[in-house]
């Protein structure tokens, strides 16, 4: 029987990105004892990759902006299928994480005045997004763990969480393993919040981090919390796609924000070929105009490349399908062209965009400051997770919190950009205090050995069946090519069946795993777990987007392309059934109250 | 493309190890990671490697290519002579953990000792600061470090004298010039430079700003003028008398 090594606190945070980290930060200011548990090295978390910048009306740049203006805008975004308490706590409490940060040491770029600058993003109706240049995750990352480490938080990290533990249906805490030596852990906890990020992994081309492999959704479907909108998988319009073996790396919305325009193969801007109706009030419909906007012409409104990520993705998938896409499959999004509007562009392009300046020339040899870049759709983020309590960030489980990614319910059908960043921290910190106040509230509960002792028996079977067993690595390659084919940004009834039959194959062949080597650093034994994860919330996504017989939003049925106004009343939760399986039903949506009804109504 | 070439990758743990050629597929684009995943996934599941972002942001897989120490996402195999064999070991600085993994918790137990960040309070009328454009660009700078440890790897006081306990590396230099030039920051981290954090260990090499993947100035901006500041406390005669004083 394995060996634990054993650890006990009030609140164990699961994730090391800037949900976690804020939760960390908040419960131990709220007196409680925190262990913070992550799989990669502290700091290199997921969030260390965003670039654009955080949603917050701060008002800095325009001072027509303002919490109902960002809270209208969320809701257009997600096609309001959001939760609205959640939309409506993260509109009035961003600028002050935002200012939190500022006195946690974050520099972030700066107005003329030398408050904190704005910039433009998709779907927000002013400049709401403060950054710092092109690499505003890892300001935010290393200021929270900066401040944090000095906060009494214990970190663990590279220890991968295996499973969840109750006690009579509440948390108990949970176990794992260290990834260096393979020894198993135990963190007994009176309250536990999931900031475990996104499940970008379950797709072949996507932006996201290799440990962004879903394991929270998972851990919560196997400890019987609700999961909700798995259906929602955005695809960023705007990934690399040349050379292959960097195909989906992001490319910054910054780019289109500060005046880059998409073009097809015939040097068309073809997003102005169709505009959605409900954007057509906002959006330019000339290219002077769209430039303007893109300087800060306040009279003038957004070019199209700045629509919705869903929308704009789509488009561009309709052009390469069209014959009229770059050579490598994708189309030109071109900067280089303002240096027909600005003196010095190729300095102010740098400046402004210094990673994406120096991600293609190193992994392209491509200067963005001459040339067009060729990109492409890549999946970049799940609005669908944890169902939690807009207040608490309270799952279903007692004592079991979710917050940032691995929650769901603030980007409804669709996420804006630079609101996940702001989500982590509204939500982090809501979840921290939250959790330690639950932590106060109850007495330690009790830890079922047996349960402890099964999970480690069946994390090690992979090494009894040994390098005979199947590949691992395979098995994720094989997961994600069907995914990619059969649940991607077009979706078909037919096709989707199709991925159900596969990833039932798929799941026996994961069962048969077998790993070389021993627990030390194995990297095929974290493949065979993360596999498992991957599986589930693969099939999650399946099942809710199956279901969901319309298009919107992120998810687009070829078979059910318009939108429906019925199924605009519900969400879609899943569960575990009774018998083991995975269950999916439809839920109401409670009715948005007539104050807020009344701001939409204002800023339509 | 589809050309062959082999990998000679470092295979061990604490007790020791070997080089053992690795040989496999490449094709036009490829970084030395992706080399490193097809092996792993085709010939060694076990082969442990460090990485998360595959972008050059995290600062996850720091190894030595070839000797010298580099990301491995961010190395192009056309930036290679596939020729030979491709040497990929793991950094030299840290201990083994297995194969390509390194322990570098040191660099964070290191970090701690440093005191943090106090700002001023706030002055603007809504409660927060004005700062100019200019004075957040120059520490800026050294904000954009990834925590990838390279130049620590490649620094000699480290690597060769072995002085983890007395010297804090280029990397807390510069984390170090961070707070000292943060325009708010109000914390005196000068005496600690000079008796433990030994700034004076660093004999401006330049070894550390040659390997840093994220063009930071090292020497020149961060540890040049930390050590400016170390003298004029300690050494100007005339401020050591007002210091007394
Ligand atoms: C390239 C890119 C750019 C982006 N740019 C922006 C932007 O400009 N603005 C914006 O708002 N959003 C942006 N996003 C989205 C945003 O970065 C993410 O949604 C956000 O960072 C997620 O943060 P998180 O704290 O929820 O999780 P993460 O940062 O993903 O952290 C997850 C943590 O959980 C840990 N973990 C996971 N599983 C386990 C386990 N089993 N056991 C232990 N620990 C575990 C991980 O190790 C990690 O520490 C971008 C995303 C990408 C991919
Ligand atoms: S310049 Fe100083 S810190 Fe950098 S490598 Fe040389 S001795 Fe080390
Ligand atoms: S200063 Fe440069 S080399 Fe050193 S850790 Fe930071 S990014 Fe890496
Ligand atoms: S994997 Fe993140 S820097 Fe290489």
């Amino acid at each position: 029987m394995p060996e634990f090594q054993r650890f006990s606190y009030d609140v164990l945070v699961i994730g090391a990105g800037g949900a976690g980290l804020r939760a960390a930060i908040e419960a131990s200011a709220h007196g409680a004892r925190v262990g913070v548990v992550c799989k990669s090295v502290l700091g290199k978390a997921h969030t260390v990759m965003a670039e654009g910048g955080i949603a917050a009306a701060l008002s800095n740049v325009d001072d027509r902006d303002s919490w109902r203006v960002h809270f209208s805008d969320t809701m257009r975004g997600g096609q309001y299928l959001n939760n609205w308490r959640m939309a409506e706590l993260h509109a009035k409490e961003a600028p002050e994480c935002v200012r939190e940060l500022e006195a946690w040491g974050a520099l972030f770029d700066r107005t003329p005045d030398g408050r904190i600058l704005q910039r433009n993003f998709g779907g927000h109706r002013y400049p709401r997004l403060a950054h710092v240049g092109d690499r505003t995750g890892l300001e935010m990352i290393r200021t929270l763990q900066d401040h944090g480490i000095h906060t009494g938080m214990e970190v663990h990290m590279e220890c991968t969480v295996l499973r969840l533990l109750l006690d009579e249906g509440r948390i108990a805490g949970a176990c794992g393993f260290d990834r260096a030596k393979g020894r198993f852990y135990l963190w007994e906890a009176k309250a536990v919040v999931l900031a475990t990020g996104g499940t970008g992994r379950v797709y072949k081309v996507t932006s996201n981090s290799g440990e962004n492999t879903g394991d929270g959704l998972a851990l919560a479907y196997s400890a019987g919390a609700e999961l909700l909108d798995m259906e929602f998988v955005q695809f960023h319009p705007t990934g690399m796609v040349w050379p292959i073996s960097v195909r989906g790396i992001l490319v910054t919305e910054g780019v289109r924000g500060e005046g880059g325009v998409l073009r097809n193969s015939e040097g068309r801007r073809f997003m102005f070929d169709d505009i959605p109706d409900l954007y057509k009030e906002q959006t330019a419909d000339n290219e002077e105009e769209g430039w303007r906007y893109t300087q800060g012409d306040k009279s003038a409104r957004r070019p199209p490349e700045l629509l919705t990520r869903d929308h704009v993705a789509r488009c561009i998938r309709r052009e390469v399908k069209a014959g009229r896409g770059s050579p490598h499959g994708g189309v030109y999004l071109d900067i280089a062209w303002i240096k027909k509007r600005l003196p010095k562009a190729e300095e102010h392009i740098k400046r402004k965009l210094p990673s994406m300046y120096h991600q293609f020339k190193q992994l392209a040899d491509l200067d963005i400051t001459k040339e067009p870049m060729e990109v492409g759709p890549t999946t970049h983020y799940m609005m669908g997770g944890v169902r939690v309590d807009g207040d608490s960030q309270m799952s279903t489980v007692p004592g079991l919190f979710a917050a940032g990614e691995a929650a769901a319910g603030l980007h409804g059908a669709n996420r804006l950009g630079g609101n996940s960043l702001s989500d982590l921290l509204v939500f982090g910190r809501r979840a921290g205090r939250y959790a330690a106040d639950f932590a106060s509230s109850h007495a330690a509960a009790k830890i079922d050995e047996g349960e402890l002792q099964a999970a480690a028996a069946a994390s090690l079977a992979v090494f009894d069946r040994g390098p005979a067993g199947e590949n691992p690595y395979q098995v994720q390659y094989d997961l994600q090519e069907a995914m990619q084919d059969l649940v991607g940004i077009v979706r078909m009834e037919n096709e989707m069946q199709h991925a159900l039959d596969e990833l039932g194959k798929l799941r026996q062949r994961a069962e048969r795993a077998g790993v070389a080597g021993n627990r030390e650093y194995n990297n095929g034994w974290q493949t065979a777990i993360d596999a498992g994860n991957l599986l589930l919330v693969a099939e999650a996504i399946t099942r809710a987007a199956l279901l969901r017989q319309e298009s919107r939003g992120a998810q687009f049925r070829e078979d059910f392309p318009a939108k429906d106004a019925e199924w605009g009343k519900y969400n879609i939760i899943i569960s575990r059934g009774a018998d083991g399986g995975m269950r999916v039903e439809k839920r109401a949506i409670t009715p948005l109250p007539s104050e807020l009804k009344a701001v939409i109504e204002e800023m339509k | 493309m589809g050309t062959e070439a082999t990998f000679r990758i470092w295979r061990g743990d604490p007790a020791g190890g070997v080089l053992q050629d690795y040989t496999t597929q490449v094709e036009e684009g490829m970084v030395v990671l992706d080399a490193v995943h097809h092996i792993q996934a085709q010939q060694a599941p076990d082969l442990a490697v460090r990485w998360n972002c595959k972008a050059g942001k995290c600062g996850s897989c720091s190894a030595e290519i070839n000797g010298v120490p580099r990301l491995m996402c961010m190395t192009r195999l056309s930036n290679l002579n596939l020729n030979a064999p491709v040497i990929i070991e793991p950094m030299h600085t840290f201990p083994s953990i297995r194969d390509l993994v390194t322990d570098v918790s040191w660099n964070f137990r290191a970090k701690k000792t440093i005191k943090p960040f106090k700002p001023r309070p706030a002055d603007a009328p809504d409660g927060t600061w004005r700062i100019q454009q200019a004075d957040v660009e120059r520490v800026q700078e050294f904000r954009k470090c990834i925590e990838c440890f390279l130049c620590q790897d490649v620094c000699h006081v480290l690597r060769e004298h072995r002085k983890h306990d007395e010297f804090i590396g280029p990397r807390l230099l510069v984390y170090t010039a961070a707070l000292e030039m943060h325009p708010l920051d109000t914390e005196d981290r000068i005496s600690d430079l000079r008796h433990v954090h030994n700034a004076g260990y660093c004999n401006i090499t330049t070894c550390c700003r040659q390997v840093c993947p994220e063009s930071i100035t090292i020497t020149e901006n961060a540890i040049i003028p930390l050590k400016e500041r170390v003298v004029d406390r300690y050494f100007d005669p005339m401020k050591r008398l007002f210091h007394i004083l």
